[in-house]
């Protein structure tokens, strides 16, 4: 299926950065009329991801984050963010909650936050290459949703 | 992002508000334990009333500050926890740490 809209984004791996990626997330998602929950869910799963690249991926280093995200006409969502970093030796070890390799106050919750705030998440890694981690949640259809472009 | 904080009969208050990721968590941090560690408070209470935002930063920032109060055997509660935060809190089982209150102290006493 061909999505209804896209956008492709990059930026340096900033912490700075975090909020922007979520709110430019969000605001683009907004075109298919979620509820508050649906927004906030796909706000943290990016801010998880985005993080993930920043404190893993680019640790003490500074590369580059790439987000892509497509809308589809059935309110299906697909967040892919990208990095060119480090990579995860082990991506099953890497997606157990609690475990974490930074020796930072980190909770090691970001992968579990991410599977469970969206529908559905795949994780592919190269050791040296980078990680690419592609979310997908369906945003409900609500009665009226149709006609938003009309009255009211 | 901005923390104010209330040392009143050994109980110390961190009024947090705006989004808290791993961003501005270490701000966060250092405020709260530049004062906890001089006062030990006998309890914490975080208030999360103005808080818009939190991911898992919030979650370490939380689990860092309740090991912090182990050290002088203090305490931890959370307090007037929006809904869109409380997920997230309980996803990390962090009610078997902290008090959690969807209100605040005052309110919930009366």
């Amino acid at each position: 299926m061909k999505p209804m809209n896209e956008i492709n984004m990059s930026f340096p791996s900033c912490s700075a950065n975090e909020g922007f990626a979520r709110a430019a997330v969000s605001a683009f998602v907004a075109q298919l009329d979620p509820t508050i929950d649906e927004i906030c869910d796909i706000k943290t799963a990016v801010s998880e991801a985005v993080t993930n690249c920043i404190v893993h991926a680019y640790r003490n280093t500074i590369g580059v984050v790439y987000i892509n995200c497509r809308i589809f006409e059935n309110g299906k969502v697909i967040v892919k963010i990208r990095d060119k970093g480090c990579g995860i030796a082990n991506i099953k070890q890497a997606m157990q909650p609690m475990f974490t390799t930074s020796e930072d106050e980190r909770a090691g919750l970001g992968f579990a936050v991410m599977e469970s705030f969206m529908d559905k998440l795949h994780v592919s890694s190269k050791a040296g290459k980078g990680t690419s981690v592609t979310m997908q949640k369906m945003i409900s259809k609500r009665t009226g949703r149709q006609e938003k472009n009309g009255q009211g | 992002m901005s923390v104010r904080l209330i040392f009143k009969d050994e109980v110390l208050t961190a009024v947090l508000s705006g989004e808290i990721d791993h961003h501005s968590a270490r701000e966060i941090r250092d405020e709260i334990d530049s004062t906890a560690s001089k006062v030990h408070p006998k309890k914490l209470i975080l208030d999360f009333s103005n808080v818009q935002f939190m991911d898992s930063s919030g979650i370490g920032l939380i689990m860092g500050r309740y090991k912090l109060m182990q050290i002088w055997e203090g305490s931890v509660e959370i307090q007037n926890l929006p809904p869109n935060i409380s997920r997230i809190i309980s996803l990390a089982g962090l009610e078997h740490l902290c008090t959690v209150r969807k209100e605040s102290r005052n309110e919930t006493d009366e």
